[in-house]
């Protein structure tokens, strides 16, 4: 009996293990394949073209290998959504935190997260039927492919990751905080802002980096409504491609296995990769400087 | 009658009632937690609160602030007065009442900010700017915490890396930066060790002198060592109010005899 549950034991501690290796090991695949391929990329074109050459061309015959336009985009629509997602996260936050009901609270965070449900597909059309006509109502010259529109309902869409990241921080604020703000006599808005955003700034930052790192990797969004235009430009108002996108197009196209063009596609995810691994790096460190220990 | 008896029966005569408490009930839903309790308390002096846990001292104290106001089921009927005015009868005025009516509460709860930002907090939120009005006040309030020795020569540094004594007496002095009037101390010491406890008592001892202080503690010597009164509650109820000493020694009530002699609490 007793060496039947020890048996067991094992056994369980084994599948879990398993489990935890078949992550590991995924990772671990992907990074390989990523750089592998890269390699042989960059054993034509030199890294140096790479970072800063202004074009990127690699499906012309005139091919340029640039991926700043590539970046460019990216950083762009990321920085749009950012811009819509930040303001209007965090004062959800605080408004369910601070003013809000626990009943009004209760039904509608989950109804916020709804957002984060949605299909990207459905906010990529979305964005190009209803969010670029509006905005063109506005923008005359707007054209049909643009920046702005998938930056902004991209924006939308991340809104839950950061509202409901930020809410958790400010939660996590002691009562004590808020009891030594009011008893000096600080309104609510006051309290907000000078004590519980300060003290939850490291969490709120986390939610935002991961906010961010979303938007980077978000593809069908920008897919359907930016213009897959590769562009070196920080004007919202034109069409430009992520890398993400560029990535799409090439793999739904016909590139023939092993060739330069096919090998594009695994040097524009290894930039992807390295700009996540930034970013999450940035989140660690932040989090480890200054969060602050509550008893 | 003594010299001395009527000299101290003058002295009281003479002194204000700072604070009053006008029938008060509070409910917490469908708890009771105060019945009837009317107290007079003179100005410039300590008053300590005692009884067991859960007898309502810390609602009570806490109703001079209101910081009751915002918890869920909290009903009150009754007055309050504060130099002879109601303060719940103006719904407006809580900023300003915070700013007569200091608190210290019962763990040290600095803000995440240094040292210097966490005295002049009261003064930032009602739009002071002038860093040399800053800088004395700060540099004051702290001297009057006896804490200005020990911090003066790192007011940037982070409140949080002060010790549990230190901290309190931080926060002392960033209630004292508003120069209320009255202080209101939620079991101040109780999770300090005995020299830091020591040091807030004394301090007691000195600001009385400027304010009209009320302390709820656990701790009985420590009423004894820093109040003029004592008010004894009971399952809500004001079971006992007078002169410190007479409290202790000849108690008028068999329920305050019973709790002062140790025989529950």
């Amino acid at each position: 009996m007793k060496q039947k549950t020890r048996l067991a034991e094992h056994v369980i501690k084994m599948i879990l293990f398993l489990c935890a290796l078949v992550t590991v090991l995924t990772t671990a695949g992907i990074i390989w394949v990523l750089f592998s391929e890269s390699i042989s990329f960059f054993q034509t074109v030199s890294l140096k073209e790479f970072l800063t050459d202004t074009e990127w061309t690699p499906l012309f015959t005139q091919k340029h290998f640039g991926i700043l336009p590539l970046v460019s985009g990216t950083l762009l629509t990321t920085f749009i959504a950012i811009l819509v997602a930040l303001p209007v996260g965090l004062t959800i936050a605080i408004y369910l935190n601070e003013y809000a009901s626990k009943r009004f609270r209760k039904v509608i965070k989950p109804v916020l997260e709804i957002l984060a449900a949605v299909p990207t597909v459905v906010y990529g059309f979305f964005a190009l039927v209803v969010m670029t006509p509006f905005l063109q109502k506005i923008i005359p010259d707007l054209p049909g492919f643009n920046a702005l529109s998938p930056g902004i309902i991209m924006g939308i869409m991340i809104i839950p990751f950061v509202s409901s990241l930020s809410e958790d921080a400010l939660f996590a604020v002691p009562q004590s905080l808020r009891d030594a703000s009011y008893g000096m006599g600080a309104t609510r808005l006051q309290t907000v802002f000078r004590v519980l955003l300060p003290a939850a700034s490291s969490g709120i930052v986390s939610a935002v980096i991961l906010a961010v790192s979303r938007a980077i990797g978000e593809t069908m969004i920008v897919a359907i409504a930016a213009g897959q235009q590769p562009n070196l430009t920080f004007n919202p108002l034109e069409s430009v491609e992520t890398i993400t996108t560029y990535i799409v197009q090439v793999s739904l196209g016909d590139v023939p296995h092993g060739s330069i063009e096919y090998q594009t596609i695994f040097a524009a995810g290894a930039m992807l990769f390295v700009l996540t691994l930034i970013l999450n790096n940035i989140s660690f460190q932040f989090n480890r400087r200054y969060r602050q220990k509550y008893e | 009658m003594t010299q001395i008896h009527s000299d101290t029966s003058q002295k009281e005569a003479q002194s204000k009632v700072k604070l009053s408490a006008r029938n008060i009930f509070v409910d917490y839903g469908a708890e009771h937690v105060l019945k009837d309790v009317s107290i007079d308390i003179p100005e410039k002096t300590v008053t300590a609160l005692i009884g067991p846990s859960g007898c309502g001292k810390s609602t009570f104290l806490r109703l001079f602030n209101r910081m009751n106001d915002h918890l869920e089921g909290f009903q009150r009927k009754g007055e309050i007065l504060i130099d002879g005015e109601d303060i719940y009868h103006d719904q407006k005025h809580l900023e300003e009442l915070r700013e007569t009516v200091g608190m210290v509460f019962q763990k040290p709860n600095p803000f995440p900010k240094s040292i210097y930002e966490n005295v002049a907090y009261g003064l930032r939120i009602r739009g002071v700017k002038d860093k040399k009005r800053l800088d004395q006040v700060v540099e004051e309030s702290l001297i009057k915490a006896a804490l200005f020795d020990e911090v003066k020569d790192h007011l940037k540094k982070n409140a949080l890396s002060l010790s549990g004594g230190q901290q309190q007496r931080l926060c002392l002095a960033r209630s004292l930066a508003v120069d209320p009037s009255i202080l209101l101390m939620d079991e101040p010491a109780s999770a300090l060790d005995p020299i830091s406890t020591a040091k807030i008592e004394e301090l007691v001892e000195e600001l009385k002198k400027k304010h009209t202080i009320l302390i709820v503690t656990h701790n009985l010597q420590q009423a004894r060592r820093v109040s003029d009164q004592t008010a004894f509650l009971y399952f809500g109820e004001l079971v006992e109010y007078g002169n410190t000493e007479q409290v202790f020694t000849q108690p008028k009530e068999e329920q305050t005899a019973h709790y002062i002699g140790g025989r529950f609490g």
